[in-house]
């Protein structure tokens, strides 16, 4: 399949915890035809409900960090004056503050540093129950970690390509910053997931102003809707005059994080009023990305 | 002293814990400053009043093209791909600069300087009489940790300062953590709340932070954040029910400590288990 026919969902929130990965793996189940991938690489989770079967491991080297060769160092401290980071002193270097940009490397006069390529996780093309799966696991306390999305998801296109799926799913990052810019570029439609909260309302301008900037069409989904409707209002009027489709209202409902413990997707565990919510919000994204219709809803387990 | 509340993963319970401890310590001793540039929300629950928006930049290259022989030394030592030099055409990504200075320093012609190029701002006010400063990243821009370092800055040293960090375990919260006292990580007992746990628990390792945990949603799930707090010697310092009351005043951005005094002494505790965890650590 050719990538441009290949359409992409990026799900994201502003806040973190809103439903993201509830709301992906939902969706997993329901889609046809697609890969998932999970772009919250350093606080990944999508995996715990997908169950992936590990095909392929690779590394992720995510940037290059001095080495010092300390016997032809002679202590003069250039490095240090250069650094801007606080990197690098007498030939120590502190890896966590350092942003590799080998600065140090090109002045030092003696030629004692080098930069090295540094491990900073692994990778995984999975197989999943749902389909294919690509996630990730950054590094305790690496960097980089939109250059990890970016490998993720490029291999998420392979994948579709190669096996002629329609869809990529993406389960993305909180924030806006750089995994979430990552996540966003060249995606055909954002879902937002928020909450009714305040924090919530804040985080989502935010998003959806990230998503403009892209020009990309947006859809949002509120999460929780019932514990404060008049902010649920709210939301719904800021769509209206943002321009983006609020296409979902979850109620507030326990047996979603029974599903959760029990490492099974909402469509999975009986909690029928969530499922209702779940399957009308896919029949709007399939209907506004044009991928085919989903599977018989009556596979679903339901009570 | 300098504390900060971090996650793994985000909504937990992060802001609500920082917001309420500040309220529960006494005046003049306490700071709050809010490290989530991406998604700030702590002014949300605490109104306070802004006196001072201090514009923040990084410093981006820029080239006196007159003087300029094209030689490419600056895209070849720029690790970042934030400059490439085509025929007689010096290209600058803003976006993708670090700002280290590299290109400005090596360039064998002299002829490139530095300009500021804002990508947030930094508000500073008060609220309740609590000091407080955040940072806020323009939308759009990609690079977190330059303005979480800024804000940094603006830490009171004298006073007992809480950090309210971004989820994750990533650069931002690193560039946050970093420096910390002491690091409460909170959590709540479902399987993704235990996976982003231990990834936090691992950064905090790998920095040489001493951390507690703090359970929110303490009713809902399973047990097995407590086993693996057990199993790792980790405190667990406070516990805080599924209380849909918490959740409604939440929304409203009102903290627990005002909807529910009780709460107070509650914090308190916390804070004083805190200063004896870093106790124990500092031997």
């Amino acid at each position: 399949m050719d990538g441009s026919e290949i359409k992409q969902l990026a799900i994201v929130s502003g806040k973190g915890g809103t439903g993201k990965t509830t709301i992906a793996a939902a969706f997993a189940a329901l889609a046809k035809d697609k890969v998932m991938v999970d772009c919250d690489v350093d606080a990944a989770d999508l995996h715990l409900l997908l169950r992936p079967k590990i095909l392929t491991q690779e590394k992720y080297f995510g940037g290059k960090r001095p080495h010092v060769d300390l016997e032809q160092c002679t202590q003069c401290g250039l490095c240090a004056e250069v650094c801007r980071f606080n990197a690098i002193d007498n030939g120590v270097v502190n890896s966590i503050s350092c942003e590799g940009c080998g600065f140090c490397s090109h002045i030092c006069p003696e030629e004692a540093i080098t930069m090295r390529e540094a491990f900073s996780g692994d990778w995984f093309v999975s197989e999943t129950p749902y389909g294919p799966f690509i996630h990730a696991r950054l590094g305790i306390g690496e960097e980089n970690s939109g250059k990890l999305v970016t490998v993720v998801r490029k291999k998420a296109m392979e994948v579709a390509q190669e096996r002629g799926l329609e869809l990529i799913l993406i389960d993305g990052p909180p924030g806006i910053g750089c995994p979430v810019t990552a996540s966003l570029t060249g995606v055909n439609l954002v879902l937002a997931i928020t909450e009714p909260t305040l924090s919530g309302i804040h985080d989502l301008e935010r998003i959806l102003k990230l998503s403009d900037h892209f020009k990309i069409p947006s859809m949002v989904c509120v999460n929780k809707f019932d514990i404060n409707l008049g902010n649920t209002a709210k939301i719904a009027s800021h769509c209206k005059k943002n321009g983006s489709r609020l296409i979902g209202e979850i109620p507030y409902e326990p047996r979603v994080v029974e599903a959760l413990v029990q490492g099974k997707t909402v469509m999975d565990y009986p909690c029928n009023e969530v499922q209702g919510v779940v399957h009308r919000m896919w029949k709007e994204v399939e209907d506004s990305l044009k991928v085919k219709k989903c599977l018989n809803t009556k596979s679903f387990v339901t009570g | 002293m300098i504390i900060s509340i971090a996650s793994g993963k985000g909504g937990t319970g992060k802001t609500t814990i920082a917001v309420n401890l500040v309220l529960s310590l006494q005046k003049g001793t306490v700071q709050l400053i809010d490290c989530d540039v991406e998604e700030p929300n702590s002014h949300l629950f605490l109104s306070p009043t802004i006196h001072q928006v201090t514009s923040m930049g990084i410093p981006v290259p820029r080239i006196d093209e007159s003087k300029c022989t094209y030689c490419g030394k600056c895209a070849k030592v720029c690790e970042y791909h934030a400059m490439t030099v085509i025929l007689k055409n010096v290209l600058v990504f803003d976006e993708l600069c670090h700002g280290c200075g590299a290109c400005s320093y090596l360039c064998p012609e002299k002829v490139i300087f530095e300009i500021e190029r804002e990508i947030g701002i930094i508000q500073e006010g008060s609220g309740n009489g609590i000091p407080f400063v955040n940072g806020v990243l323009n939308v759009g821009e990609p690079m977190a940790s330059p303005l979480i370092r800024k804000t940094k800055e603006k830490i009171q040293k004298e006073k007992i300062v809480i950090l309210d960090a971004p989820p994750g375990t990533a650069c931002p919260v690193i560039e946050t953590v970093k420096g910390s006292d002491f690091c409460l990580l909170v959590t709540e007992p479902t399987p993704f709340g235990l996976n982003d746990l231990e990834l936090a628990v691992g950064m905090l390792e790998r920095l040489g932070i001493p951390m507690g945990v703090v359970i929110n949603k303490a009713d809902i799930g399973d047990r097995k954040v407590w086993d693996y707090c057990d199993s790792r010697n980790i405190p667990i310092l406070m516990e805080i029910p599924m209380d849909r009351q918490i959740a409604e005043s939440y929304s409203r951005g009102i903290p627990i400590v005002v909807e529910n005094p009780s709460y107070i002494q509650k914090f308190e505790g916390l804070f004083e288990k805190i200063e004896n965890q870093i106790a124990v650590s500092n031997g």
